[in-house]
C-alpha cells in the first residue's frame, strides 16, 4: 500500500505539469465550493449576531423580512412610519425593558443616517452580549452632533471635529441636501462587524430639525431654516421609522407581540428577529442552494479534467504497466496505482482549495466588511465543510476508478508484452 | 511429470495455447525443462510465439491445455494473485529496451521487485539490506555511485539502462532471469560486454538464465540452444497469427 502511494506520488511528480493543471482545476473548484459554504454560514452568523440582543422589532405593518431588513440591516426603505404617540405608549408597556427608536431616510455619501436616542448606544447588543463602545470621542450630545460607525469613519477618513452635511434620501448621489445644517462629528464607534459600522448616528431631534421647512420630501422654496432658528423650535418628533424592543423577560415576547399586532390606533407589526431571519434564509436559501449546485458542478468539471488527464496518460504508460507487472504487480496494483494518483490529487486539491478560501477570506474580509457589513472571521472548518471536503476526496477516488479500470483491463490484456 | 518439475525451475508439458476459444493454436510445446542455474538460449524471430511463451512462463497467460510448473508449483493450481506473487518471487525479467520506470530513481527501479515480493525483499536483506544489495549489484554491473545519483533514468545511456534492468532482475536472487532481446538496442561491443556481465551475475546469484533472441550469433555463449521453430509445433504448416 505504501509502495503504491510512493509510486503514485512519484508518477504524478513526473507529470507535474499536466497533473498540476488538473490539480489547479480541483483546487479552484474546491475553493469555490467551500467559499460559497463559508460565505453562506458567515453571512448567517453575522446577521444572527446583529439581532441577537433584540427581542422585538416594531414598524408600520409590513412583511416581517422587509421590516427586519430596513430597520436592522438598513437595506431597502420603510413604506410608512410609526407615530411618536404609538412609540411612547408601547415603550411604556410594563413588560418593556428598553426601546430604541430609529428614524431613517437620510444619508451621507451612501451611508445611512440613523436618528435615535442615547438608548441606542446604551442598550444595543450584538454578537451575544456585547455593547457598543466608542473608539474615540463621545456619543452625540448636541443637536448638530453625529457619531460615526467605524467603517464610515475609516473609509471616508473622518476625524472628531470634522463637519458633514446630510443628504435627503438614501442613494449615494442625492440631489437634495440638508447643507444648511452641517453636523460636527462628536465620536467614532469601535468596529462591531454589524451594520452599525456603516451608520451615522444623530439625535431624533436633529432629523426633525433638518426637515424643518420641508414638505412631502422637498424643501419649500424661500423657507430655508438656519440652525439657530431650528434650535429655537419645538423639535419633538412626530414619527419614527421603527423601533427595537427589549423585554423584561423573553417569556413575554409573544404576549407583547400580540398586543402590538392588535394595537387599535395604528397598523403595526412586531416581529421576532430570529423568526424573520429564518424567513429570510428560506427565501435566499434557493439562491444559496443554486450557488452550491453550481459549485458542485464546477467540482465535477474539475474531476472530469483530472480523469481526462489520467486517461490521456494511459496510452503512454502501457509500457510502465508491463514493467510493473513483470516485477510482480498484480492488475489490482495497477488499478490501485491509478486510484491512488487520483485520490492524491483529490486530497491535495481539497487542502489547497481550503487554504485558498482562508487566504481569500483574510484578503477579502475588509471588503466584505465595508460593502456588506459581513464580518468574515477565519474559523475552524465546520463539520459540513469537512463533509464537503470528504465528498470531494471520495469523488476523486471514484473518478479515478474510470482510468484505473481501463488501466486494469489494458494490463490484463498486455500482460508482460511491452507496447509503445 | 512431477519428478521433472521438481528438478526444473521451469517445466512446460503438453502446452497448447490459443488467444480465443476457436482461434488457431499459436503455441504448441510438448516438453520444455529449464534446470536450476542452466543457461538456455531460445532463438525466436518475432511471430514465433515467443511473447506467448514468456507470458505463459510468467503466469500472465494460462494455457488451454498442459501444465506450467514454476519453481515446483503448478501454475494452473494457483489463483491469479498467487501466480503474480510466484512470478515476483522467482523470475527477473529484462526486456528489449525501456526497462525502467521513468519517474523512479535508479535505486528505486532496482528495488521495485522487493516492493512486490516479500521473499526477494528478505533475500536481498539477508546480506546488508535491500538498498545496500541494490548498490552492490549496480557496482558489480559497473554502475558507479555517480550514475546512481542521476535523478532522471532517461539521462542514462541505453547500455546503462539495460544494466540497471539486470540489477533489478537479479535483486533478491530469483530462480531464473528471463531476458527478451535485451541486447538488440546495443552496439556489438557493448552487446558482448553486457552478455558476459549478465552471465557472470546470473552464475554469481545462482539464477538460471533464459535468453530469447532472434540473433543466433549469440547462441555460443549458452549451455543449450533451442529454436522456436522446432520447439513450437504450431509453427509447422499453417500461418501463425501474432
Amino acid at each position: 500500500m505504501t509502495a503504491l502511494i510512493h509510486l503514485a506520488a512519484r508518477s504524478l511528480w513526473n507529470r507535474r505539469f499536466t497533473a498540476g493543471l488538473a490539480l489547479l482545476s480541483i483546487t479552484i473548484s474546491v475553493a469555490l465550493l467551500i467559499g460559497v459554504e463559508k460565505v453562506r454560514t458567515e453571512a448567517r452568523s453575522s446577521f444572527t449576531q446583529t439581532v441577537a440582543g433584540t427581542d422585538l422589532i416594531v414598524g408600520a405593518r409590513s412583511g416581517s423580512v422587509q421590516l427586519l431588513l430596513y430597520s436592522v440591516f438598513r437595506i431597502g426603505d420603510a413604506t410608512s412610519n410609526v407615530s411618536w404617540e404609538s412609540y411612547q405608549r408601547i415603550s411604556s408597556h410594563p413588560m418593556v425593558a428598553w426601546a430604541i427608536p430609529l428614524s431613517l431616510g437620510d444619508s451621507h455619501r451612501g451611508y445611512r443616517v440613523v436618528g435615535t436616542t442615547d438608548s441606542y448606544f446604551e442598550r444595543l447588543r450584538y454578537g451575544g452580549d456585547r455593547s457598543l463602545e466608542l473608539a474615540e470621542g463621545a456619543w452625540f450630545d448636541d443637536l448638530f452632533e453625529a457619531t460615526l460607525g467605524a467603517e464610515v469613519a475609516r473609509s471616508l477618513g473622518y476625524r472628531i471635529g470634522d463637519e458633514i452635511t446630510l443628504a435627503h434620501g438614501t442613494g449615494s448621489q442625492s440631489f437634495l441636501d440638508h447643507d444648511n445644517m452641517p453636523f460636527t462629528i462628536s465620536g467614532i464607534l469601535a468596529p462591531t462587524g454589524t451594520p452599525v459600522d456603516q451608520s451615522i448616528h444623530v439625535s431624533l431631534e436633529a432629523i426633525e430639525a433638518i426637515h424643518l421647512g420641508w414638505q412631502s420630501g422637498v424643501p419649500i422654496p424661500g423657507q430655508e431654516v438656519s440652525p439657530e432658528d431650528a434650535r429655537a423650535q419645538d423639535l419633538q418628533p412626530r414619527a419614527i421609522t421603527a423601533f427595537l424592543l427589549g423585554l423584561q423577560s423573553r417569556a413575554a415576547v409573544f404576549q407583547v407581540q400580540r398586543a402590538i399586532n392588535a394595537y387599535p390606533d395604528e397598523a403595526l407589526s412586531a416581529i421576532l428577529p430570529g423568526v424573520a431571519l429564518q424567513q429570510l434564509w428560506s427565501l435566499v436559501g434557493i439562491a444559496e442552494n443554486a450557488l452550491l449546485v453550481v459549485a458542485a458542478f464546477v467540482v465535477l468539471a474539475g474531476l472530469a479534467g483530472m480523469v481526462t488527464m489520467l486517461l490521456a496518460s494511459l496510452s503512454e504508460r502501457r509500457r510502465e504497466m508491463a514493467i510493473l507487472r513483470s516485477v510482480g504487480a498484480r492488475p489490482v496494483h495497477v488499478f490501485g496505482l491509478l486510484t491512488a494518483e487520483s485520490t492524491l490529487l483529490g486530497i491535495t486539491g481539497a487542502i489547497a482549495g481550503f487554504a485558498l478560501v482562508y487566504i481569500a477570506m483574510a484578503l477579502g474580509a475588509p471588503l466584505a466588511q465595508a460593502s456588506f457589513g459581513i464580518h468574515l472571521a477565519p474559523s475552524a472548518p465546520s463539520p459540513r465543510e469537512l463533509t464537503l471536503l470528504g465528498m470531494v476526496i471520495a469523488g476523486s477516488a471514484f473518478a479515478g476508478a474510470i482510468p484505473a479500470w481501463r488501466a486494469y483491463r489494458l494490463s490484463l490484456a498486455d500482460g508482460l508484452s511491452i507496447r509503445t | 511429470m512431477s519428478s521433472g518439475s521438481t528438478q526444473s525451475i521451469i517445466a512446460l508439458t503438453g502446452i497448447r495455447y490459443r488467444w480465443r476459444p476457436n482461434a488457431p493454436i499459436v503455441l504448441d510445446i510438448e516438453q520444455l525443462h529449464i534446470a536450476p542455474g542452466e543457461r538456455l538460449f531460445i532463438r525466436g524471430p518475432s511471430g514465433s510465439g515467443k511473447t506467448t511463451l514468456l507470458g505463459l512462463m510468467g503466469g500472465v497467460l494460462t494455457p488451454g491445455s498442459g501444465h506450467v510448473h514454476l519453481a515446483g508449483s503448478d501454475l494452473a493450481k494457483l489463483s491469479a494473485a498467487a501466480r503474480d506473487r510466484l512470478r515476483a518471487d522467482e523470475i527477473g525479467f529484462v526486456f528489449q529496451m525501456f526497462n525502467l520506470i521513468p519517474y523512479l530513481s535508479v535505486l528505486d527501479n532496482v528495488l521495485l521487485p522487493c516492493r512486490f515480493s516479500r521473499k526477494r525483499s528478505e533475500r536481498a536483506a539477508t546480506d546488508h539490506g535491500p538498498a545496500d544489495e541494490a548498490r552492490r549489484l549496480l557496482d558489480r554491473l559497473g554502475l558507479s555511485e555517480e550514475t546512481l545519483l542521476a535523478r532522471d533514468v532517461a539521462e542514462l545511456s541505453v547500455g546503462q539502462q539495460q544494466r540497471v534492468a539486470v540489477a533489478r532482475a537479479l535483486i533478491g536472487r530469483p530462480g531464473i532471469v528471463i531476458a527478451d532481446e535485451p541486447t538488440s538496442a546495443l552496439d556489438a561491443d557493448s552487446r558482448d560486454e553486457f552478455l558476459s556481465l549478465l552471465q557472470e551475475e546470473c552464475s554469481a546469484s545462482g539464477a538460471a538464465l533464459l535468453f530469447v533472441s532472434h540473433d543466433v550469433s549469440l547462441a555460443h555463449h549458452f549451455d543449450r540452444t533451442l529454436d522456436m521453430k522446432t520447439l513450437n509445433r504450431a509453427l509447422d504448416g499453417e500461418a501463425i497469427k501474432p
